[in-house]
């Protein structure tokens, strides 16, 4: 699954830089605790949360994630998207709860 | 779907030996915070979650859901299970992360909460 | 029970109990069920009254909710000792925080508190200051037919 595969079929908003969307990922992990997300989050994954403070870039940078996807409609704040594009990390948002984000993201993977 | 069906598919243990497996859940909700459970949950749902505290048992009971699974394998402290044993809400641990848990139970056809 | 009586009480709150955070709210769901008020209801007065009891948990030193129940309605007025709102129309924004991190690693602070407490109310109204404390009263009227 690439980052334009995920573009493609579920249609998310973008918020910050246009991505590589040859990016592949592996591996997704959802979570709304940054200490979690940095203790347990493989490296390189997408990343779905409801967060949208300007710590999610930090921690996103520090697990060399590609992209984060902000869930339940949420929109991020300013410093956040200035952030992500300085860092070089796609902001994406959806709708979609991050149950259902999830379970789409799960069947592109190993469907 | 039935409780049992979702212990089969999430590998999960539950905390309680009294459990009844043939509890049916209608919906399912990941997060681990608690206002959007409080915000979106219907009562019946299933909560996921990787956040482990007595907190998490308010919430479902404020909401009226039974059954929450924790994931990674985290257990919860003995306050966190006898507060749950007292409200009567199930507690189920998965070893399987958020995302893969959500994405099996997904799959295999439980639906997410409804977005209103 | 006599369901014709008006009923009331009040429950204090201390700041950064966590232990206990959310006993009020449930024992007042329990009040409400011993009373017969239909669970759609219950549902909602709850929900509100545990995040109005978070807030105070959370943010301030202490602070005290009182309910107060009759056939027409529920009342539930949430008073606080805490720090105050400095912009309340912000604060209302949903997804809206002033949380610090340990907050959010608790599972609260993401800015839904208050637009939780304003969905399930009928009338809700917050009056706030800095340096004076915040009060919350909120209303949900019964007997208005199906409820979702």
């Amino acid at each position: 699954m690439t980052i334009g595969d995920i573009i493609n079929q579920l249609s998310p908003d973008s918020f910050s830089i246009e991505p590589d969307r040859d990016i592949e990922i592996k591996d997704v992990y959802v979570s709304d605790l940054l200490s979690d997300v940095m203790a347990n989050a493989g490296e390189g994954s997408l990343w779905i949360t409801l967060q949208t403070h300007i710590n999610i870039v930090a921690v996103a940078s520090m697990k060399n994630m590609p992209a984060v996807i902000l869930v339940n409609g949420r929109k991020p704040e300013g410093e956040t998207v200035q952030k992500a594009a300085s860092e070089g990390i796609a902001l994406f948002g959806t709708d979609m709860h991050a149950f259902e984000l999830a379970g789409r993201l799960y069947n592109m993977l190993h469907g | 779907m039935k409780l049992q069906k979702i212990i089969d598919t999430l590998e999960a243990v539950t905390l309680d030996s009294t459990t009844n497996t043939g509890l049916e859940v209608g919906w399912a909700c990941a997060t681990d915070l608690m206002s959007e459970v409080l915000y979106y949950a219907h009562e019946n749902s299933l909560l996921l979650t990787g956040l482990v505290k007595p907190q998490v048992i308010r919430t479902a009971e404020i909401a009226d859901i039974r059954v929450v699974v924790f994931t990674r394998g985290k257990e919860p402290d003995t306050e966190t299970i006898s507060l749950a044993k007292r409200k009567g809400i199930t507690l189920l641990v998965t070893p399987l992360s958020l995302f893969t848990a959500s994405g099996r139970l997904f799959s295999a056809g439980l639906q997410c909460c409804p977005y209103t | 029970m006599d369901h014709t009586r008006k009923i009331d009480g009040r429950f204090n709150l201390v700041g950064g109990d966590f232990t206990n955070a959310g006993e009020a709210s449930t024992q007042l769901k329990k009040i409400l069920q011993l009373r017969g008020v239909k669970d759609s209801y219950i549902r909602r007065a709850s929900i509100a009254t545990f995040e109005a009891e978070m807030n105070v948990i959370i943010y301030t030193p202490a602070g005290i909710l009182r309910y107060d129940v009759d056939d027409e309605s529920i009342k539930i007025t949430v008073e606080d000792m805490g720090p105050g709102i400095e912009d309340i129309d912000l604060a209302m924004q949903e997804g809206y925080s002033t949380a610090p991190e340990w907050v959010r690693e608790m599972g609260w602070g993401a800015g839904m508190g208050l637009p939780n407490m304003k969905k399930n109310s009928d009338v809700f109204r917050i009056d706030s200051a800095p340096g004076e404390g915040t009060t919350v009263k909120m209303i949900i009227y019964l007997n208005k037919g199906e409820q979702s």
